[in-house]
């Protein structure tokens, strides 16, 4: 079988790309290999430990479960695509290096952007909320109290930037 | 990890889809969500020659609201069902059930006709959809029909679509103002597989009689399971503890659970037990709030 390949015009942290993908390309390895965007990690590569998520269109999801043929012309955020400039970083960032969210940083990046879409359609939320948000990613090193403290600050920094 | 070569054709109409699927037939996969079928073909489990995704057909997708049942497009999503006020109040099952289906950002992509299709004996919607009496539409080249869905879930991962049909829609009862509905699972983490999960609805007369109950359980068997002799045995009665309690254990009895490292067959009959007492429990008290 020749190889099948694809003409996609997509928006990756507000740059336009336009490549020539394999069908089976997975849009995890479109962002690491292609792109060379290689803050998106990838752990499992079957749905279940979320360091791969990034924001398609505003919402969450798996970058290990699209393939890059399908985001012909739609809009993706990782998380080069967070912090403003070269010298500040996004609040949610900040509040991870605050609370001490993050050890050795791999699920780290799929948090970011779990979080950041969870925050900007909840910008109030409870601990509960904050814990259900973030049962897609797992993290194997710090277990989640700093996470989800690093979560409230950045909520509550979030809701002050924003009035 | 990675899938095995195929082709890929972004569907630009149904016609174009089932088309493509007639010619092809088990070959050829319709690509919805991809939440399960992406993660079989990472582990080439699954291995089509070609990917029809229908995610182009818009069509496919939204709630259709009838006088007393819904229909929801194939395509609909999981986050769309759930960010919709009309799921709690129609559809109280799926509304209960969809926080624990997977996590936001599979729920984000994930499409019931997809879960549906795919008929994971573990999954909540098949079994929600068996307890309620729903039916499915599938279309093909050749036509279309409604299937009920006691006939749909034929075994683990097997349906009764044909190789040339797409599940396209499914029809289900709204709830009636008499009802309550309760659904119920227990699993390892949030998000995970159930170890059992339990729907139920009943509805009550004014005396607080049940004139309708059903039950249903997901990775209670190879497919989705409905106790049909429990959910009878309540016809008639107030739901007290000790009815109560008969209908957990003919739930007990009328399931086959295949155990795993996690849960042996007996623990989950177990839990089948206790699960079904409460949830059955919850329902009752929400059924006499609605009156």
């Amino acid at each position: 079988m020749s190889v099948d390949r694809h003409e996609i015009n997509v928006t990756v942290n507000g740059t336009l790309y336009r490549r020539s993908v394999e069908s089976r390309l997975l849009l995890s390895d479109f962002l690491r290999h292609d792109l060379l965007l290689a803050g998106t990690h990838v752990g499992c590569e079957h749905g279940v430990c979320g360091a791969c998520t990034v924001i398609v269109d505003g919402a969450a999801v798996r970058s290990c479960l699209m393939f890059a043929a399908q985001t012909d012309g739609r809009s993706i955020t990782t998380v080069e695509g967070l912090a403003p400039d070269q010298d500040h970083m996004h609040p949610l960032q900040e509040s991870m290096r605050d609370c001490h969210g993050l050890q050795c940083g791999y699920c780290t990046p799929g948090i970011l952007m779990t979080m950041k879409a969870f925050l900007e359609e909840t910008p109030d939320p409870d601990e509960a909320q904050i814990r259900e948000a973030l049962s897609g990613n797992l993290c194997r090193c710090t277990g989640y109290q700093h996470i989800v403290e690093a979560m409230q600050l950045a909520a509550q920094r979030l809701r002050g930037s924003s009035t | 990890m990675k899938p095995a070569p195929f082709r890929y054709v972004a569907a630009r109409s149904l016609e174009q889809a089932l088309a493509l699927k007639a010619e092809l037939g088990d070959e050829a996969r319709f690509l919805a969500g991809g939440q399960s079928l992406v993660p079989t073909m990472n582990f080439r489990l699954t291995q089509p020659t070609m990917l029809i995704d229908i995610n182009p057909l818009d069509e496919l997708a939204g709630i259709r609201n009838g006088s007393d049942t819904l229909r929801i497009g194939a395509l609909t999503r999981y986050r769309s069902l759930e960010r919709d006020p009309m799921t709690a109040v129609k559809l109280p099952l799926i509304a209960e059930a969809l926080p624990v289906i997977a996590h936001p950002q599979i729920r984000n992509r994930g499409t019931i006709g997809g879960n549906l299709a795919h008929a994971d004996p573990a999954s909540e919607m098949p079994a929600i959809v068996l307890t309620l009496g729903g039916r499915l539409h599938a279309q093909s080249v050749r036509g279309e029909r409604w299937i009920e869905a006691r006939d749909f879930f034929v075994g683990a991962l097997t349906t009764a679509l044909e190789s040339d049909e797409m599940l396209t829609e499914v029809e289900l009862p709204a709830a009636a103002a008499d009802s309550g509905a309760c659904f119920l699972e227990l699993s390892r983490r949030r998000g995970d597989f159930a170890i059992i999960g339990v729907a139920c609805m009943v509805r009550l007369d004014a005396q607080g009689e049940c004139i309708e109950a059903r039950i249903g359980l997901c990775n209670a068997a190879d497919g989705p399971v409905y106790a049909n002799e429990a959910s009878s045995s309540l016809v008639g009665k107030k739901l007290g503890e000790g009815e109560i309690a008969e209908a957990a254990a003919l739930v007990q009895g009328a399931i086959d659970p295949g155990g795993s490292i996690h849960a042996s067959k007996d623990y989950q009959r177990h839990i089948a037990g206790v699960l079904t007492a409460r949830a059955l429990t919850t329902a009752n008290k929400r059924a006499c709030r609605e009156r």
